[in-house]
């Protein structure tokens, strides 16, 4: 918007946008409720479908080693890791969107850099722990831990796990074909030209709403 | 053409690829438009509008046509037609349609006229025709998002129409798709790639959904021209801006469930599956719930109802005004009506569910909860009414459909109180008394919407009008037809005759309603030739039609007919107009209509 801002301004009248926001970042925040919908749906169906089973297998059981310490018992140490390295990666994307705000393309082109590396690291990592669930017998369709309660358990807790973080794993994946993207942009000084660098806050919200979701993920996974 | 030098700027970022744009900092540059662009990968929201209506018109011709087909079954069961064989193949072999090709002319019936006729054909086509051209934008905000849309629809299409072909037949569980029917490919031949083909072609059409509603919220939102505040927009914009919210918010649940569901296709998941048995043969699965399925798709289909409605309701609201020459009765109360049925939406979907096993403690709050729908719902209602009390009605074939829409959504919504008490449902769940209730409340009001619709902004669209006395016979046969067809299949439910049955003489209880069977259907078969009537009268119209003279045919407010008869890309070929009230200003001050773009008058009265 160019037009000067008043006080007096009515915002709801036509003419300019009611948020004072670009439809873009509008059809991003809407599309991420959308988003959020679908995720809470995978989520309350993996709620419904536990609640409903007598039984469910431990999380400190399933996810207890750490890449390259063998048999060592540490249970949801490498989890928090993945978690740390997705929140840091956060922290970069603010810091991104911070430096778009001055306009300073140096500091944005390190910063979205990080932050690519942080989803890499991410998805590196799950990629390591679906590995290692696999070669110790969990798939879709195939679970090989037992409930907390010593019965057998069904396999929805490998199901749901592998399909919701799959899910969640794939939005990462395009969060990060989003950055780089946007980051080859920066380089080519797209955003310069465009006199301002609101894309950055566009693929931030996503990241942000990606990081969030994990939250989620990880609290009904991991913690409960 | 000269208008599309007056594009707005946002036009070729969007081209270019990008996102963000500001308003203002134009730069204007001439381009020709080749076929291609011009009519197939169009960005014009006007061009793209005709697309999704003439889509929506094949598609419902293929998916009325399919009801002829399984009404014949119902009405002869014991007859052979010759031709259905030649029609169907194996699938009607001697002349007789086989009971699995009886379940998939059912299912894609359903799915076809429920997703892709009444979605994406009416408010595929509405929303991208009226939100642009009523708010007073150039066009949507993203017109290249707007352009996936319908090619996202159109793949949708593509890969349901293959399905038809497909060896083993396309989905036959019913619109609904329910588990573990479609969950397992043993189960009948309608489950096997049939089956992955529909959820293809569904999550594919949710994406469209997608596209278009974000484009539509940010559009109403973000580009009504000066003057244009909220409560400036005609009603059809409200209605359009509610139904793309509850796509947004309702879609992607279904498309979560599809997931699971081919997860449990293919992956060996049981997210829905449990204690099964097919051919005799125990399943392994264990654990899941088809209950959840149905809970998913539910928290989309009823939602999914209202999508279907709110933009025969918007529409709908503005015909009567315009043709009565008098303001809409109670416009807050519209808004605020239409805003109720959007939040209580998505809080009723278990009354679908009343005899799942639901626990009728919690049943006892979506009875309460459905039945509050009636409120707004009768609010609607008695506005329309008095809308067009004592109103001067100029009766135009769009203003009798939307009279015909009041009379069958008021037949339609009353039997919807019978289905919403849990106890009544009991007895008439998966009856005929349901089919009743929504072919008249959804099925025929939502046509009679989009048909006004179709009358009413055909000069718009193509610059002539539809032949009007076709129009009349249209509507007469339409009306008698479609409350003929339903309202004696009410009894039939009462009296227990369940749905989806593929032959009812084998019953003795249902024995009695053989003659009636057959005279539904032959009502079905003229109605049907009706609509071809309509059909042709819409292609002929489009290149023979009488041609407009004037850009404002009806006498109406709204901002489309400041356009020229034939805008070109971009609407206006000036400034874009501002506006000044609101958009029922009729019979106001002794002039017959004072468009939206005239400044209030020293002296006018209040509205
Ligand atoms: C006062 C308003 C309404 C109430 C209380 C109501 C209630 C119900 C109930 C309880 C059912 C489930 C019946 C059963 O399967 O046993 C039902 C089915 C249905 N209703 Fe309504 N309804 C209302 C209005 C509408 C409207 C406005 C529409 C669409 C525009 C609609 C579309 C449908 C459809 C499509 C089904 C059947 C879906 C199926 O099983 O295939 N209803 N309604
Ligand atoms: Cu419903």
């Amino acid at each position: 918007m160019d037009t000067a801002v008043t006080a007096k301004k009515k915002w709801w009248s036509g003419g300019y946008s009611p948020f004072n926001v670009s439809y873009g970042k509008l059809m991003m925040w809407y599309f991420l409720m959308s988003d959020a919908f679908t995720f809470g749906a995978l989520l309350i169906s993996y709620g419904t479908i536990r609640f409903m089973s007598t039984s469910w297998p431990d999380p400190n059981e399933v996810f207890r080693s750490f890449p390259g310490m063998g048999e060592a018992h540490m249970p949801l140490v490498f989890v928090s890791l993945m978690t740390f390295i997705l929140i840091m990666s956060s922290v970069t994307m603010v810091l991104a969107v911070h430096a778009g705000h001055m306009r300073d393309r140096k500091a944005v082109v390190k910063w979205m850099a990080w932050t690519i590396v942080g989803g890499i690291a991410f998805l590196s990592c799950q990629a390591w722990e679906w590995t290692h669930l696999f070669h110790e017998g969990a798939w879709w369709g195939r679970n090989p831990f037992s409930n907390i309660n010593g019965t057998v358990a069904s396999t929805n807790f490998t199901n749901f796990f592998f399909t919701i973080t799959g899910f969640h794993g794939l939005h990462v994946t395009s969060g990060v074909v989003l950055n780089i993207v946007i980051l080859a942009n920066v380089l080519k000084g797209t955003y310069e030209e465009r006199g301002h660098y609101e894309m950055i806050e566009k693929v931030g919200l996503y990241w942000h709403f990606v990081d969030l979701v994990w939250v989620f993920v990880f609290t009904c996974f991991y913690l409960l | 053409m000269s208008n599309e030098a007056t594009l707005h700027s946002h036009q070729q970022e969007a081209t270019h690829g990008a996102v963000a744009h500001d308003h203002g900092n134009g730069h204007e540059h001439h381009h020709e438009d080749s076929f291609i662009s011009k009519y197939v990968f169009s960005m014009d929201h006007k061009m793209i509008a005709k697309q999704f209506l003439i889509t929506g018109i094949i598609w419902a011709v293929i998916g009325a046509g399919f009801s002829v087909l399984f009404r014949l079954q119902l009405a002869f069961p014991d007859a052979t037609f010759p031709f259905l064989e030649s029609l169907l193949g194996h699938w009607a072999k001697g002349g007789h349609i086989s009971a699995e090709a009886y379940y998939a002319l059912v299912t894609m019936h359903g799915t076809i006229l429920v997703f892709f006729v009444l979605t994406a054909g009416l408010s595929g086509t509405f929303s991208n025709l009226l939100i642009p051209l009523q708010v007073g934008a150039r066009d949507m905000a993203s017109p290249f998002m707007n352009m996936l849309s319908y090619w996202f629809f159109f793949l949708a299409s593509l890969v349901m129409t293959a399905s038809l072909f497909v060896q083993t037949g396309p989905a036959s569980g019913g619109w609904t798709s329910y588990p573990p029917l479609s969950a397992l490919g043993d189960a009948s031949i309608g489950s096997k790639i049939g089956m992955d083909l529909w959820l293809t072609s569904m999550a594919l059409f949710v994406v469209s959904q997608l596209l278009g509603g974000l484009n539509y919220i940010s559009t109403i939102l973000n580009m009504r021209t000066k003057g244009m505040s909220m409560t400036k927009m005609p009603l059809t914009i409200w209605a359009f801006f509610f139904t793309a919210i509850l796509g947004v918010l309702s879609f992607p649940v279904l498309l979560s469930g599809f997931i699971l569901l081919l997860f449990d296709r293919h992956a060996g998941t049981s997210f829905y599956l449990s204690d099964l048995f097919v051919a005799g043969k125990v399943l392994s699965n264990e654990g899941g719930s088809a209950i959840l399925y149905q809970h998913l798709f539910w928290f989309l289909g009823h939602p999914e109802v209202y999508i279907i409605i709110l933009p025969a309701m918007g529409m709908v609201s503005e015909v009567l005004a315009v043709s009565s020459r008098k303001p809409i009765f109670g416009y807050l109360a519209m808004v605020g009506s239409l805003f109720a049925i959007a939040i209580l939406a998505f809080l009723v979907w278990a009354h679908h569910m009343f005899v799942t096993g639901l626990n009728p403690f919690l049943g006892a709050f979506f009875v309460l909860l459905t039945l509050l729908i009636a409120v707004p719902s009768a609010i609607k209602v008695f506005n329309w009414l008095t809308t067009i009390w004592k109103g001067s009605i100029r009766f135009t074939p769009a203003s009798l459909f939307s009279i015909g829409f009041v009379s069958t959504f008021i037949s339609g919504g009353l039997t919807g109180i019978w289905l919403g008490n849990s106890s009544i449902d009991i007895h008439l769940h998966d009856t005929y008394f349901v089919i009743a209730h929504f072919h008249i409340v959804m099925g025929v009001s939502a046509f009679f919407g989009m048909f006004a619709g179709i009358y009413h902004w055909y000069p718009k669209l193509y610059g002539r009008y539809l032949n009007g006395t076709l129009g009349y016979i249209h509507f007469w046969i339409t009306l008698v037809g479609a409350y003929l067809i339903f309202w004696p299949m009410h009894y039939e439910g009462m009296a227990g005759m369940p749905r989806r049955y593929y032959d009812y003489s084998n019953w003795e209880s249902f024995k009695q309603f053989v003659e009636l069977n057959k005279f539904i259907s032959i009502v079905v078969f003229t109605v049907f030739a009706t609509q071809l009537l309509f059909v042709f009268n819409f292609f002929y119209s489009i290149f023979k039609g009488r041609k407009l003279t004037t850009t404002n045919p009806w006498d109406a407010t709204t901002l489309e007919w400041t356009t020229p008869i034939r805008p070109g890309h971009g609407n206006w070929p000036g400034e874009i107009p501002e506006v000044h009230r609101w958009a029922y200003d009729y019979s106001k001050d002794g002039k017959d209509f004072i468009p939206q773009t005239v400044p209030i008058g020293p002296d006018e009265s209040k509205h």
